[in-house]
């Protein structure tokens, strides 16, 4: 029962998970406790929770990008320009209305937001074209958008931080739903869908049979290249909606750290959610856990109150051990050591 | 120069095991000054790991060596070329984006200053580069990069590179796989040359043309050991092949005993070519019937398949299906107008190793139907057991996956993949190769009661036997062109002698 419990997949990155939560919780009394305020639902957990949605979004489509053998680092820079796209869109300026005053959005923000996920989308889909169209590494065909992409957000955002005032924008990362903050359903939705989408389709058959051996995938007749334009297109999307949870919570675009190094955080929490970046077997919960022990990482950090300065230290050293523990070649030696070590130890 | 007679280099009893495998036994090898000796077997004969012995890549378990008179043991490959033993490997590998000179001097740049610690001596590498190809009659600008000649120049820098003053023997691996037949001919120029200067030429191929073209003597390898050395003026092509596959044959002619019913042609091609693969012919296959496709290794049969199935695209010719022209420019309109292949290299192309025996059944099928309509994984289960039950697959269960399979249960596998299709045309490559004798008679007998239904099989193999004792027809290849067609029934002497064609 327990060998079997071990053996699943998920098994490793939910230990990692509860392991983070319970140091979290040990040097801060009040971590469990949930209060219910203004009909909201406030606690440490649901801002991690919160916190970690954008990086789970981005998670998601990173996964399927490292199932099909490829890697997308373009991401950061995507979020950056869907919040510049929506921010300077958006805007707000006061008016007086009736003799009210209230804030009006420079352009309809449902167009706003279509436009900064067109972009997005735009952006992914680019990238899986110079992948699978002209046959550029992933690496260095993302790396492309990488850099052009913040000059491309820090052009809209004319090398400003612009911030938003249109309170109706504000809700996409901010507000609540039934108590709860509204990107937690966004992150549900997205994760929901794709579910949906690879199991009531054969896509998901089709990006791990491209992922394990392309030239066997291409062989037995599935659209290979096809698919990996998709797939680099749905995580231009995917770092598109975060880009908008990010600027809406922060009602604020900028250009030049929106989004900063998260390709490299999603990358972490694939490969923490037991995704091999070999490509092949993939797991979507795998990666959401992932996203959430590195938030949670972040926030025991700033809670347990370790000097600034030396914070990207201890997350390095955490995220080494993690990754350890989650090797089965490692725990396989430690395991050896440790019952070779005993006898000698009684003797 | 030395006398004919003494060989520069001899090897006696040379044995190599691989865990479980002899890939070589108690083999010799003599070669003389001044000759060029041709090494000839088929895939798995141990041509390869000969010549890996030798080079000091592998080290023999067993044997002697010996380079004029003394006993040698190369450790590596280094140590090889540095007494006189110079290898050019079958892929050229060198570096395209560096020039014609830094290849050839790539690790020993001549320098400046004392013990070689100043900088190259760039004058000297040029120079030294331009003197090395004038030897071998090359005339060529030595500072543009390699990546602007031709293969053949590149082939023959490779030569250069490996060639230096106390050099004895030079080791060619299939130098001509990639050649064309002008760029062929260059290379035999240069190696009547080298000969004529008293250099021993050990030469791999696959082309019998080739042998008879350029070597003296011949040296024939099979599952390992020795078959015989002898002088090529004296060993006729049919005779070679029966040296090389292991069969003797009698001379009888084809005794044909054709089916007479006309067969309605399901796919045909005409003037079909790839350049640098296959020369334009005609081909049709018919349904109902196993059309038997043989040749030697490199005469063009997997690259024909691979045009027929849309892998690579033809640069001439038509095909017509059903008599509709049809267009492949990818295996998925492949796959959608009901043609299948089951690839030569069943491990890089065929298997997706990672996913279960169930998925790798159900995906050319889920190809086929698109990625909209999918198979439930209970369908999947249910195609998977049919087929498990249907071909004998051996697999504790249809979730296992199918990389931990035997190579039998693999390609009964992929088989299944195809039947799941239900394609009007199967191309199979080499479907027996590395399969045990069981697995290889379910797969034959799969095939004919396939043909029997009405399917059209395109069967390719190296096994002579097989093709005689399955095709309806043959179709026979030698150098990337079509060499002749034999009804059924066809001896395998009447194959042979076609394979070994103009050169008999």
């Amino acid at each position: 029962m327990m060998k079997k419990l071990m053996a699943h997949r998920l098994f490793w990155p939910l230990v990692t998970l509860l392991l983070m939560l319970a140091v979290n919780a040990s040097f801060n009394p009040g971590f469990w406790q949930l209060r219910w305020r203004d009909g909201h639902l406030y606690g440490s957990v649901i801002d991690i929770l919160n916190r970690a949605a954008p990086l789970a979004i981005v998670s998601l489509g990173m996964t399927l990008v490292i199932a099909t053998r490829g890697i997308d680092i373009s991401v950061g820079a995507v979020v950056a320009i869907s919040a510049a796209v929506a921010a300077w869109m958006i805007g707000g300026q006061l008016v007086m209305q009736d003799g009210v005053q209230v804030y009006a959005s420079r352009f309809p923000m449902g167009l706003a937001l279509a436009c900064a996920l067109g972009v997005a989308l735009l952006a992914g889909l680019w990238n899986g074209l110079l992948v699978a169209g002209v046959g550029i590494q992933p690496i260095i065909a993302t790396l492309i958008l990488m850099v052009a992409g913040r000059g491309i957000a820090q052009l809209v955002t004319e090398g400003q931080i612009i911030t938003v005032y249109y309170p109706p924008f504000f809700f996409i990362g901010g507000g609540f739903l039934f108590g709860l903050p509204f990107s937690l359903f966004i992150v549900g939705a997205l994760w929901l869908a794709l579910q949906q989408a690879l199991s009531r389709t054969a896509l998901g058959l089709f990006i791990q049979a491209i992922g394990v051996n392309p030239a066997a995938a291409r062989m037995a007749g599935v659209r290979q290249r096809l698919i990996t334009v998709c797939v680099y297109g749905f995580c231009g999307l995917a770092a598109g909606v975060a880009g908008l949870l990010l600027s809406s919570n922060v009602k604020s675009a900028d250009g030049n750290n929106a989004g900063l190094l998260m390709e490299l955080d999603a990358i972490l929490a694939v490969t923490l959610g037991g995704t091999l970046l070999t490509g092949g077997r993939f797991s979507l919960a795998g990666s959401v856990i992932g996203a959430l022990v590195i938030q949670t990482l972040t926030s025991t950090i700033y809670s347990i109150g370790v000097p600034p300065e030396v914070n990207l230290v201890v997350k390095a050293a955490v995220v080494f051990v993690v990754m350890l523990l989650q090797s089965p070649e490692f725990r396989r030696q430690a395991h050896a050591l440790v019952f070779r070590a005993a006898p000698g130890a009684a003797a | 120069m030395d006398a004919a007679g003494t060989p520069v280099l001899e090897l006696s009893g040379l044995s190599k095991r691989f865990a479980g495998v002899q890939a070589l036994r108690d083999v010799a090898l003599s070669l003389r000054a001044g000759e060029v000796h041709a090494l000839m077997g088929q895939n798995g004969a141990g041509k390869s790991t000969l010549i890996k012995v030798l080079t000091g890549v592998y080290t023999a378990d067993a044997g002697e060596m010996r380079l004029v008179g003394e006993s040698i043991r190369p450790a590596s490959p280094l140590e090889a070329q540095a007494i006189g033993l110079s290898t050019v490997y079958q892929e050229v590998n060198l570096c395209l984006n560096l020039s014609v000179a830094e290849n050839i001097f790539a690790g020993r740049f001549p320098r400046h200053g004392l013990a070689g610690a100043w900088r190259i001596d760039w004058k000297k590498v040029h120079a030294d580069a331009q003197a090395l190809l004038a030897r071998l009659n090359l005339q060529i600008d030595v500072t543009r990069l390699l990546g602007s000649y031709p293969v053949a120049v590149q082939q023959m820098v490779a030569i250069a590179r490996a060639l230096h003053g106390k050099s004895r023997v030079l080791i060619l691996d299939e130098p001509t796989s990639s050649l064309d037949g002008d760029e062929v001919a260059r290379l035999f120029a240069l190696l009547r040359q080298l000969r004529s200067e008293g250099l021993a030429i050990l030469f791999v191929t696959h082309f019998l043309d080739e042998v008879y073209e350029i070597s003296d003597r011949i040296t024939v390898l099979r599952n390992g050991e020795r078959v015989g050395e002898y002088l090529t003026s004296e060993l006729n092509a049919p005779a070679l092949i029966a040296a090389m596959i292991g069969r003797e044959f009698h001379a009888s002619t084809a005794t044909a005993t054709a089916d007479t019913v006309a067969r309605e042609p399901l796919l045909q091609a005409h003037g079909l070519a790839r350049r640098g693969a296959v020369e334009p012919l005609d081909i049709e296959l018919r349904a109902g019937e196993v059309l038997g496709l043989a040749g030697l290794l490199g005469s063009g049969r997997t690259e024909l398949a691979r045009l027929l199935f849309g892998m690579d695209k033809a640069d001439a010719g038509e095909l017509r299906l059903r008599g509709q022209p049809l267009k492949l420019p990818n295996p998925t309109q492949a796959v959608r107008h009901g043609l299948a292949m089951c690839p030569e290299d069943r491990k890089a192309e065929g298997i997706v190793a990672d996913l279960s025996l169930r998925e790798n059944i159900a995906l050319a099928l889920q190809a086929r139907l698109g990625v909209w309509r999918c198979i439930s994984p209970q369908k999947q289960q249910a195609l998977a057991e049919r087929f498990i039950q249907q071909l004998g697959i051996k697999a504790s269960d249809a979730d296992m996956p199918i990389g931990q399979l035997s190579g039998g249960n693999q390609q009964k596998a992929l088989l299944a993949r195809w039947l799941a299709t239900e394609p009007a045309l199967l191309i199979l490559d080499e479907p027996t190769r590395g399969i045990d004798v069981a697995a290889k008679q379910d797969i034959m007998d799969q095939i004919r009661a396939l043909a029997r239904e009405g399917l059209s099989v395109l069967f390719i193999s190296s096994e002579l036997d097989e093709v005689a004792r399955l095709s309806d027809r043959v179709l026979v290849m030698r150098e990337r062109r079509k060499a002749g067609e034999l009804p059924g029934g066809s001896s395998e002497a009447a194959i042979c002698a076609l394979i070994a064609g103009a050169a008999a």
